[in-house]
């Protein structure tokens, strides 16, 4: 049976999409079966972040309405062999799919896949409401701006009211040099607030509007810090005690690889 | 310059200590902000377990909920009309 994971904030661009895809990829790269469902109806993005947008056929809402089968509308990612999309609608709106539906599916993808990541939308309307429908476990995101972290708050208040209790947060963004400055809100300063178990940190780094124009995720280049983040937080949901990066600068050899412009 | 400028005035040690208590007191508040309707039931509730010892107006009764600062207070105004007699004293 697998396991249901729901990737939410709150508070949009704070990263859903983009965690949601290296999560997957990350899961799928190290030999689990994976699938990713997007529940951003309308605003379909996730197909993107994988490089997967020329491939869709159907979609969520054509399988909730019976219009194709489930294994007609999974797109099977041609560079990682466990890793399948299930693409969201984009011509119909959040109310096209209920929570008793998404119940229904996570069931049904619980019988072929050992991870199933659900991408939620931002807001805490119905679309968030189906994305948490069928889900087992939380990951919520967020970045250390105030705004963020207080729709984190609000986040994890609504999905302890839905018996989704203990999320697990990731810290996007974090900018070490801000922090030593006093400038921005440290991993502690956050963890402190909303109380909840760490799961990860993942600093700003340009190399994702890179990654994220190609449709590679970051999580499977073995050479960058951005890449190396990912991979922990994978490591840390498949139960591996992996120790929180050191957010300093990334060393002398990392200095002068740069100076080479190598990454 | 403008670095200069701001660490002038980051003499509280940074704007991290600004976010960090904004949120504190922001978040205060919204964790306080429970439903009108669980509010309802709790007015219920009190006028049942209070008329059982004394006569209130219940029209009047007034529950709320009260954050200032960082504590947070349940305050009840509650006009009582008058005392029952003792049954058993």
């Amino acid at each position: 049976m697998g396991e249901v994971i729901v990737i939410t904030s709150g508070k949009g661009g704070v990263g859903k999409t983009t965690t949601a895809a290296n999560v997957g990829a990350g899961l799928a790269y190290l030999g689990k079966k994976v699938v990713l469902v997007d529940t951003d109806i309308g605003l379909r993005n996730l197909d993107m972040a994988l490089g997967l947008e020329n491939r869709i056929v159907f979609d969520i809402v054509d399988v909730t309405s019976g219009n194709c089968r489930l294994r007609q509308a999974l797109i099977k990612d041609k560079r990682l062999d466990g890793l399948h999309l299930l693409p969201a609608a984009q011509t119909k709106d959040k109310t096209a799919v209920s929570p008793e539906q998404m119940k229904a599916l996570c069931d049904d993808l619980r019988q072929e896949f050992e991870y199933i990541i659900i991408d939620c939308p931002a807001g805490i309307e119905q679309g968030f409401r189906n994305a948490i429908a069928g889900a087992d476990k939380a990951i919520v995101i967020t970045t250390p701006e105030v705004s963020a972290v207080r729709d984190a708050d609000r986040i994890i208040g609504l999905l302890e009211a839905s018996e989704l209790r203990e999320p697990a947060l990731i810290v996007n963004r974090i900018r070490p040099k801000m922090v030593r400055q006093g400038d921005m809100m440290s991993i502690e300063d956050i963890i402190d607030i909303l109380a909840v178990d760490l799961l990860g940190v993942i600093p700003e780094d340009e190399m994702i509007v890179i990654t994220t124009n190609r449709g590679e995720p970051v999580v499977l280049d073995q050479s960058s810090r951005l890449g190396q983040s990912y991979r922990n937080i994978v490591k840390r949901i498949l139960g591996e005690d992996v120790p929180m990066m050191s957010l300093d600068e990334e060393g002398f050899f990392g200095k002068i690889r740069k100076m080479f412009g190598m990454r | 310059m403008l670095e200069f400028f701001t660490r002038l005035f980051n003499r509280d040690g940074g704007s991290k200590n600004v976010a960090k208590e904004r949120l504190r007191l922001v978040l205060v508040h919204d964790r306080a902000s429970i439903s009108p309707q669980l509010l309802e039931t709790l007015k219920a509730e009190i006028i049942q377990v209070i008329s059982n010892h004394m006569e209130i107006d219940e029209s009047a009764l007034e529950v709320n909920l009260d954050s200032s600062g960082n504590t947070m207070a349940l305050v009840a105004n509650i006009p009582v009309k008058g005392m029952k007699r003792a049954a058993e004293a």
